[in-house]
């Protein structure tokens, strides 16, 4: 029993973690009231591209970069026609991944591609732990960027200028444009972050996680992150505790008919976005959501 | 040259240019493959125009996508971005289905009722999307794309459970429903082997004209043109924005779940759990580049139909199909580009004009 309960934590934590890669990313650009739709885009981009540069180069770290690079060039796409030219952001991004979605696919038949894994790093001692050792003290080593990028973000959104910039367009962009701060220059650079954290994720989705990429690869696992952000109520802690508990409800789907349970597949499945709508039922009213949340900015009367 | 026709013809030109950039991007995605554009073109050419039952197969493929993109029409008019259409087609075709397998009666009747029941099944699932909106303030856009991905459990669900729609002697390995009976299929017209195409095609076309209508010359469609561009004006003239708003989106999600309906009964004749391929949005962006003009809509969904009845001809040049998504994502981008580079430049020269104004008054 304990040790299938350490094997579905690990496997939870491993599903999570390219979740909480883009949840970070997705967090910043949600608390400037931007709904980041082409998140799914940028890690779909950011999976194949890692694969791509992993092949290309024959390196898995520069694939990771490879990846890192391909959701900043979608979120820079994206930036320059809603938070430059003012093209409705939900239609940008839906285009957006579904250029994506054909444009992976498509090269996936055209080209050759290598398979690729970055290592896995045993921190000794620590992995050692019973239960929880394996799962978290085992991992292919970006895993273990996560420890730095979390309180980083958190530094960078309530302990400098911008961060404070960030968190007051989301809640009054009129204010921010009235204090002299450009309102959709925020905005870009905000996504472009989520584009390189949502990059990231999806690179270590393929990179690092399974070593090879498939059509479609990230199946809407951009949704789910965006699911858990607002499960999380814009908060840190919650979006990475929306993160993993998305991940442990993927893991479940795979482990628990293996284990002889008979709970329902599909929804399982289908819990984060039944979760997410749950989540946002409870909160919408309560004010967590930055006051912006969704809505374009126009400089102009409201 | 007057002024006026200076305007046009840059905004012509602008069109022009954005669309020929697409468009020569796909040419050298082509290109890669080692199979020359020009027998892409051909191919996609060969399978969607070139004779009268490719033609058929164009305006089968269109008509879903245009009645999805006539109801998304109907709720960007009342100001409400739904994205959730792929997800009303599922639970269209998923209730469209049911009806049609459990409903005993002679063949017409039986189509009638299971068109409708795909409709109602496409709104209620629309109406989701409207009450979380209208009592708790969730974003439509957010709900919507949530309760797509609800949408493909149930209808996978549906067609895995023995006593709902699986089909009799099972076949785990790809669910999919019983076939529904061929006396409540959907009335083809015209002749085989020459033109002939689903009776939707019609369907698709009045629902384009007639709602074009409602929404141009109707009480109802100035409140609800009234709200999309103010809700503050509209709830002073007295518009119920609750009322009206949730009546578009469910409108909208009626559309959706007709066109899987039509999917149903007109091309698969069983639900699978991809019966929808993509048609909620590919339907969406139709209405996007059509401007959410419902007659616009229809030229627009038949050039759709056209890459998407093409795009399985390409397979035999050698180049992947997923070719046909990626140019109508690039055409999308290239139509919505050229009306924002000109706004944003009008805004510039607005700007420029305010300050030179500005200091002459300053010197003066």
């Amino acid at each position: 029993m304990i040790e299938s309960l350490a094997l579905i934590l690990a496997s939870s934590l491993r599903l999570a973690t390219p979740l909480m890669f883009a949840g970070l990313g997705e967090y910043m650009a949600e608390k400037a009231g931007m709904i980041n739709i082409s998140i799914e885009g940028m890690m779909l981009a950011g999976a194949f591209s890692a694969i791509l540069g992993a092949t290309v180069t024959g390196s898995p770290v520069l694939g990771l970069v490879f990846g890192i690079l391909a959701g900043v060039m979608i979120a820079f796409v994206h930036a320059t026609f809603s938070y430059r030219l003012t093209v409705n952001t939900y239609v940008v991004g839906l285009t957006l991944n579904l250029l994506v979605l054909g444009l992976t696919s498509f090269l996936l038949d055209t080209l050759d591609l290598a398979d690729s894994q970055l290592s896995k790093f045993e921190i000794p001692f620590l992995s050692d732990l019973p239960l929880v050792g394996q799962a978290v003290f085992n991992q292919r080593w970006p895993a273990y960027l996560l420890w730095i990028l979390i309180p980083t973000v958190w530094f960078v959104m309530y302990r400098t200028r911008w961060g404070l910039d960030m968190r007051a367009i989301g809640e009054n962009p009129a204010a921010v444009d009235a204090t002299g701060i450009n309102v959709l220059k925020r905005q870009r650079q905000g996504l472009l972050l989520a584009g390189a954290f949502s990059g990231l994720g999806g690179a270590y989705l393929s990179v690092a996680e399974v070593g090879l990429f498939n059509q479609n690869m990230t199946a809407a696992r951009g949704y789910v992150v965006i699911a858990a952000v607002i499960f999380g109520g814009w908060t840190i802690k919650g979006t990475i505790a929306g993160c993993l508990l998305f991940g442990a409800a993927d893991a479940m789907r795979l482990a628990l008919p293996a284990l002889g349970f008979t709970l329902n597949a599909q929804l399982l499945i289908a819990s984060p976005y039944i979760l997410a709508l749950v989540a946002l039922v409870v909160f919408a009213r309560r004010s967590r959501a930055p006051a912006a949340y969704g809505r374009p900015f126009v400089r102009g009367l409201t | 040259m007057p002024a006026r026709w200076v305007g046009v013809m840059s905004t012509i030109g602008l069109y022009a240019l954005s669309i020929a950039v697409a468009l020569g991007l796909a040419g050298v995605l082509v290109s890669l493959t080692g199979a020359s554009p020009l027998d892409a073109v051909q191919a996609i050419f060969q399978g969607s125009l070139s004779d009268a039952s490719a033609l058929g197969l164009t305006l089968d493929k269109a008509a879903p996508l245009l009645i999805v993109a006539v109801g998304t029409c109907v709720a960007t008019s009342a100001g409400l971005f739904s994205i959730g259409q792929e997800g009303q087609v599922v639970i269209g075709a998923t209730v469209g289905a049911t009806v049609a397998i459990y409903l005993h009666g002679p063949g017409p009747l039986v189509l009638i009722v299971t068109l409708f029941g795909a409709a109602l099944g496409g709104a209620a699932w629309a109406a989701v999307a409207a009450l979380l909106f209208y009592w708790r303030g969730v974003p439509v856009v957010i709900s919507t794309l949530l309760l797509i991905y609800i949408a493909y459990q149930v209808v996978f669900y549906a067609v895995t459970q023995p006593w709902f729609l699986m089909e009799t002697g099972r076949n785990v390995a790809a669910p999919q429903s019983d076939q529904i009976r061929p006396d409540a299929w959907l009335p083809r017209i015209g002749e085989y082997p020459g033109l002939n195409f689903s009776l939707m095609v019609v369907i698709a076309v009045v629902l384009a004209i007639g709602t074009k209508v409602v929404l141009d010359r109707t009480t109802w469609g100035f409140r609800l043109r009234m709200l999309g561009l103010n809700r503050n004006a509209a709830r002073r003239a007295g518009v119920s924005a609750v009322l009206l708003g949730s009546g578009a989106l469910m409108i909208s999600g009626a559309f959706a779940g007709l066109a899987g309906g039509a999917l149903l009964t007109g091309g698969n004749h069983r639900l699978q759990p991809g019966i929808s391929e993509n048609v909620g949005w590919d339907g969406l962006l139709v209405a996007l580049v059509a401007r959410n003009n419902p007659v616009v809509a229809i030229p627009v969904a038949f050039f759709f139909g056209v890459l998407r009845a093409g795009g399985g001809f390409l397979a035999s040049t050698g180049v992947p199909r997923y070719i046909v998504d990626v140019v109508t994502a690039i055409l999308v981008l290239a139509v919505v580009f050229p009306p924002a580079y000109q706004y944003l430049r009008r805004e510039a020269r607005a700007r420029r004009l305010a300050r030179s104004l500005a200091k002459a008054g300053g010197s003066a």
